[in-house]
């Protein structure tokens, strides 16, 4: 185990760090706040299918129960990758990172082929404030995704061509916080929308 | 000290993440994940139970990834982190509780 030198630049970045990944915790959190309001909105929306299908008759449940080990089995490769980042192995963290991209993709690929199939039935966002509120709440998060997604390719290239360097490890660090958040979203989504929209 | 395997023991306000805690992490998510979508799949219980059901479960999977995947805690470093997220739960609870709230009272006036 590498010692903590205690002198005071050292000191300072430690603190500095510590600072700065509550600061983009910080930001987690309002987009908290953000899904929050867009699950209020589908909570008091969900019931308005005016002449379209309720949105019980919309959902597969093994499709979505596909959907969701992707993302778990996602979030969890990701922390293997940044224990190799812990242990200084770019090889590790290389891999693992390329794993969740691909369980990551997947599970976007799964969410846009079911936004395609319900389009192409019909069942789009212009028919029923249902629907509206279905496609804003489920595309957001899968907006975000798709996101993270883009950031996880550029820090795959980091790592790369910089290593497991202290920035790199600070970078894939917020990427985490992210990733992590996005899944926890997603077992609100699952329940919320598809789980309570079936019983 | 001659150490090839160097590791970082620096963390960034939560408690270091090791393979252990991911691990529990998965398995409970995955027991959580299939009790909900079994139950609600076969109809395993009447309706009002399992809505009260899947959102313990969703909870209960929240409560297991912040802690096994996000490495939330109240240590020194840790606090001010739990601390924002205990905030944003108020902030959520008050948005999500007063718009249900305001919109049941609203649908039913105009009834």
């Amino acid at each position: 185990m590498t010692a903590i030198t205690t002198d005071h630049h050292h000191d300072h970045q430690l603190h500095a760090d510590e600072t700065d990944v509550f600061g983009f915790w910080i930001y987690i959190m309002t987009d908290c706040v953000l899904f929050a309001t867009l699950f209020a909105a589908f909570a008091v929306l969900h019931t308005a299918n005016f002449t379209g299908p309720t949105l019980k008759q919309l959902f597969s449940l093994p499709y979505v129960l596909g959907e969701t080990m992707f993302l778990l089995a996602s979030s969890f490769t990701y922390g293997l990758a940044m224990l190799g980042v812990y242990k200084k192995s770019r090889g590790t963290a290389v891999f693992w990172l390329m794993i969740t991209f691909v369980l990551g993709l997947s599970f976007v690929v799964m969410e846009v082929r079911e936004f395609m199939h319900l389009y192409a039935d019909g069942n789009s966002w212009h028919i029923s404030a249902a629907l509206s509120a279905f496609f804003t709440l489920v595309g957001t998060h899968g907006t975000h995704v798709s996101i993270g997604l883009i950031w996880m390719a550029l820090m795959i290239f980091q790592v790369l061509k910089y290593g497991t360097a202290p920035s790199v490890n600070k970078r894939l660090t917020y990427l985490g916080l992210f990733w992590h958040f996005l899944d926890i979203v997603w077992i609100f989504v699952f329940t919320i929308v598809y789980l309570m929209g079936v019983i | 000290m001659s150490n090839n395997e160097q590791v970082i023991t620096i963390k960034y306000g939560a408690k270091l993440k090791t393979l252990k805690s991911y691990l529990i992490g998965l398995f409970l998510s995955l027991l959580l994940t299939f009790t909900a979508f079994i139950c609600v799949g076969d109809h395993l219980l009447p309706d009002k139970a399992l809505f009260i059901l899947i959102t313990a479960l969703a909870v209960a999977q929240l409560f297991t990834q912040v802690i096994c995947f996000l490495r939330l805690n109240m240590s020194d470093e840790g606090r001010w982190n739990s601390l924002a997220f205990v905030f944003t739960f108020i902030v959520v609870f008050v948005l999500v509780g007063g718009s249900l709230w305001i919109m049941y009272n609203l649908n039913y006036n105009m009834m």
